[in-house]
């Protein structure tokens, strides 16, 4: 019947290939004086063998938007039960930005992480890429909780490969660590989820909209279990402990998959959960409204008082995890009240922000990487003139930073815009619901969006602009073509997705309506619920009205004279009496001291004559330094006794399951 | 729908009017302080001298110094096509245009900060850093004054929301939140375009100075330009303002476009006024302010649940 391939065993292979795209390299063996070729045969089979993948998945989902063709692929007789595999809407949508930045980031750590530097983690390197990628694949695909918990547990453990590949640093391994221990408690929760959802259900098959008689009282703990599992995975305020310090320390590349793909793994969970019920209660959405205007605010703030590059960028992701949370919220408060067009715009606008997001973050990480790369630092402070050093990557940083704090004419004002539509649509419903408070939550994605401009003013300023505050800075260069291609690609796709957010359409809208299957006439509507043609006509207007008005400017150079900087008659003035990162973001992070609570420090006493001081200035994380450790501490001194239990010995821990199973046996009933 | 004269006068208002606003405003503070005061053209012959003036770049800049003004002039023209002028209707308008204009004023901050900090310059740097905090609450402020309108108009475009007051003037829509959504409005504008209470745009040479501080470095025409998109954006907030304040609509189109430059040297006598009367608040009471005027709004909204 079907001439061509299942679009979801298409998916499937190209998922096996990416996952030993690392293997020719490692076959190839790892001695330590290697030639130069050998060398850039262990980099080039890997990028190859990713690319070839990635562009195979890309045309699976070019044929299942073409066909619809949503089979499902199962493998069936294993010792574990049935592994089901299949691609819908919503799967094919997360498919996109797991592809194209897996593809992208491979070339650019082929440059980035270079063999002859990094011999030892490199293949470690490769080979973790190849095997986190396919298992994200496999997590959107899966159709079944067994299948889903490998995928999701491999995914998880291949994250913390990755992160950890520089294990020689302190800071990195006591990162990795905190991540692997927030993974687990996820996971943990998951598995409670998933029997929860089971027992439901009847099965182990996934994502079955349960019926209005199931889930009741239950669906609460449905409910909570999911949100709190892929809420940590997503890095949701205040879950998002392990993100900061991983995305971090990981290598650029690296932290650039982390946070344009990993964390929307949690938010494809979240999706998936909201989308159990036919009517969910009306609380679901208005919980992760508020909890993702909470992570957009608090996170923006605290990326804005950050003077560590990557660790902003980090702060930022929360941000804009937090803007998706609301769009998610939103849609599920849409379903509750049977508000088919809320559900649209609202989903609409989340699904294509996780798109955007997955396109200008890893973007912004491959530049703060090669900011590293070219001057070893990323402190915001230390840097200073790197617009005329780094040319071209001062030019794509510029459109990373104007798409991700939403400004048009680029893809981030595209999806910001629809959850606006969404939000003052829901101030229309009437009193009675709480979905007009909903409507608040649209000045709370102004301020964020405010905010990220004061956040990315300063990178652009602190960093790119003025003089250098060091010999590095002064010395750096743009990187190599490996690694500024891919940024060029991503700073391309933002501008096209900006001026044409249309070309997005079809892949949202079949996400859409699988979301909420009575959408299928709504979904296709969304064109006429946002006129995004008028999103192209300004865009369009608006880069004419520059380019004209950047014409005329261009005639003035003829009468221009150069000078140093006047400011108000400083006729020698050096780098260090620049602004800093700090005193640039102080009168914001001063007004959400209640929430960030930096750390201002003198770090001599005053005299009485006053003499060279030292200040410092830090920004701790409000949840990991002040509530998690501080917490973890007094149970580590509190509950040694209980450590008795864990005494390493085998049969020790074969008597305790014997144990569990005995007592489960005795109390069911 | 296109109605061509409309369109001309619009943009010819829209190009032509904003430094004349400028000179209003000083013109009414120079009679306060019992001066002549500078002519009512005097931003026209200075917007005209600059342009011919030659520039004096710092050698630290890169290209986004000179985008900083072209960006904020260009955002802010293409702001101009979205507000709708007195009775008449804006020549772009569309489903959550409103978002557009904010965005399109915080493109426009965006780079304006950025230039100021190409310089290298602290000083520089301290305007910009006050600028682009204080617009964090002004947009907020700004958001729940559209929320209160898309509230009472049930329009998702600013056409008709600023219509709704003209459509049923001073009854059936609660007046009170109107006339609160107004004051925040008002407060926005004085943030937004830098004037006292917030920042005094005559000095050129104080700690505190925000906007003139961007843009110490800048000169001839890129200065020109600079003056110019701020006075635009000036116009722009006064005809959103404007809606608010005296939302009627005479009948003939002459009328009209008179009661709507009338209205807004009204406007501009206000903010002369307030520029007058008032001095200027300690820089740490401006988020005071702001955070007032937004929780009005808030107070606005909640009137439009009864």
């Amino acid at each position: 019947m079907t001439q061509y391939p299942a679009p979801v065993a298409l998916e499937l292979t190209a998922a096996l290939c990416i996952a030993l795209s690392g293997a020719p390299a490692y076959l190839l063996g790892t001695s330590a004086r290697g030639s130069k070729r050998l060398d850039a045969l262990r980099q080039t089979s890997a990028t190859a063998l990713n690319g070839i993948g990635s562009a195979l998945g890309l045309a699976a989902l070019v044929l299942y938007v073409r066909s619809g063709d949503a089979s499902t692929l199962v493998i069936a007789p294993l010792p574990i039960g049935r592994l089901a595999f299949a691609l819908d809407g919503l799967s094919a949508l997360f498919l996109v930005p797991i592809l194209i930045v897996s593809a992208l980031g491979s070339v650019y750590g082929s440059s980035y992480w270079r063999e002859e530097e990094h011999r030892e983690s490199g293949c470690r390197l490769r080979l973790g890429w190849g095997i986190m990628t396919a298992s994200m694949i496999a997590v959107v695909l899966a159709r079944d909780a067994v299948a889903f918990l490998i995928a999701w547990e491999v995914m998880a453990l291949a994250a913390f490969f990755l992160m950890g590949a520089d294990e020689q640093s302190a800071e990195v391994r006591r990162a990795s660590w905190i991540y692997l221990v927030a993974t687990h408690a996820g996971t943990l929760c998951l598995l409670g989820f998933f029997a929860l959802l089971g027992a439901l259900q009847g099965s182990s098959a996934l994502w079955l909209t349960l019926g209005a008689a199931e889930g009741g009282s239950l669906s609460t703990a449905l409910f909570a279990l999911g949100t709190l599992g892929f809420g940590l995975k997503a890095g949701l305020m205040p879950l998002h402990v392990w993100l900061p310090g991983a995305h971090a320390n990981a290598p650029s590349h690296v932290s650039a998959l982390l946070s344009g793909v990993l964390l929307k793994m949690g938010i494809y969970g979240v999706v998936r959960v909201c989308g159990l019920l036919p009517h969910p209660p009306v609380w679901w959405g208005a919980t992760l409204i508020g909890v993702g205007a909470l992570s957009g605010v608090l996170g923006i703030v605290l990326a804005l008082a950050q003077h560590d590059l990557k660790r902003l960028l980090a702060y930022s992701s929360i941000e804009n995890i937090g803007i998706i949370a609301v769009g998610v919220g939103l849609a599920t408060l849409g379903r509750a009240l049977g508000r088919a067009d809320l559900v649209a715009l609202a989903l609409g606008g989340a699904l294509f922000h996780v798109l955007n997001h997955a396109l200008f973050k890893p973007l912004l990480f491959f530049v703060a990487g090669s900011v590293l790369h070219a001057t070893g630092s990323r402190r915001v402070s230390s840097l200073g003139g790197l617009a005329r050093s780094m040319p071209s990557t001062f030019a794509v940083f510029a459109v990373g930073a104007v798409a991700i704090c939403g400004l048009p004419p680029l893809n981030g004002f595209a999806s910001e815009w629809l959850l606006f539509i969404a939000l003052s649509r829901a101030v229309g419903v009437d009193a009675g619901h709480g979905a007009v408070w909903a409507g608040l939550a649209a000045p709370a994605l102004a301020l964020i969006g405010a905010l990220a401009v004061a956040g990315f003013v300063k990178i652009a300023g602190i960093a790119f602009s003025g003089e250098a505050r060091s010999e590095a800075a002064a010395r750096a260069h743009d990187p190599a073509a490996a690694m500024l291609a891919p940024m060029i690609a991503l700073a391309s796709a933002c501008v096209l997705l900006g001026v044409v957010p249309g070309a997005a359409m079809s892949l949202l809208e079949r996400a859409i309506s699988t979301w909420d299957p009575s959408l299928e006439n709504v979904a296709s509507a969304l064109a006429t619920l946002a006129p995004l043609g008028w999103i192209s006509i300004s865009a369009a207007l608006l880069i004419a009205f520059i380019a004209a008005s950047a014409a005329i400017a261009s005639g003035w150079r003829a009468q221009t004279r150069l000078a140093s900087t006047w400011d108000c008659g400083y006729a020698h003035p050096t780098p260090r009496m620049q602004y800093v990162g700090a005193s640039f973001s102080e009168t914001l992070v001063s007004l959400f001291d209640w929430a960030v609570r930096a750390r201002r420090a003198l770090l001599e006493r005053p005299r009485l004559f006053p003499r060279a001081t030292r200040f410092e200035y830090d920004v701790p994380d409000v949840v990991l330094d002040r509530a998690v450790l501080p917490l973890a501490r007094i149970a580590e001194r509190k509950m040694w006794h209980v450590r008795a239990l864990q005494r390493g010995p085998v049969q020790m821990y074969l008597l305790y399951m014997l144990l569990a199973v005995v007592i489960l046996l005795m109390v069911a009933p | 729908m296109i109605d061509l004269p409309v369109i001309i006068v619009h943009f010819a208002l829209l190009l032509g009017f904003p430094p004349l606003l400028l000179g209003v405003i000083n013109k009414t503070k120079a009679k306060f302080a019992g001066r002549r005061g500078p002519p009512l053209l005097q931003a026209y012959y200075d917007l005209a001298r600059l342009l011919r003036k030659q520039m004096v770049v710092s050698r630290t800049t890169t290209w986004i110094f000179r985008a900083g003004p072209v960006i904020a002039l260009s955002s802010a023209l293409l702001a101009g096509a979205l507000v709708p002028f007195g009775a008449f209707d804006a020549p772009l308008r569309f489903t959550g245009d409103f978002v557009l204009f904010a965005y399109l004023l915080a493109l426009g901050r965006f780079f304006t900060a950025a230039a100021a900090l190409d310089t290298g310059s602290a000083f520089e740097g301290m305007g910009a850093a006050r600028d682009v905090s204080f617009a964090c609450l002004a947009e907020a402020a700004l958001f729940v004054a559209f929320v209160v309108l898309v509230r009472l108009s049930g329009a998702l475009s600013l056409t008709p929301m600023l219509h709704a007051p003209i459509a049923a003037p001073f009854h059936g829509l609660p007046t009170a939140a109107l006339a609160l959504v107004a004051v925040a409005l008002f407060v926005v504008l004085l943030v937004e375009n830098a004037r006292v209470p917030i920042d005094d745009p005559n000095t050129h040479l104080e700690l505190t100075m925000i906007h003139e501080v961007m843009l110490l470095d800048h000169s001839g025409p890129l200065l020109g330009v600079a003056l110019y998109a701020a006075s635009l954006k000036l116009f722009l907030l006064s005809a959103l303002l404007l809606h608010l304040v005296a939302p009627f609509a005479l009948g003939s189109p002459a009328l009209d476009w008179l009661a709507f430059a009338a209205g807004l040297v009204a406007i501009a006598i206000g903010i002369g006024v307030v520029e007058s009367v008032m001095a200027r608040l300690r820089l740490r009471y401006v988020p005071s302010l702001l955070i007032a005027s937004t929780i009005l709004c808030v107070f606005g909204f909640v009137l439009t649940l009864a």
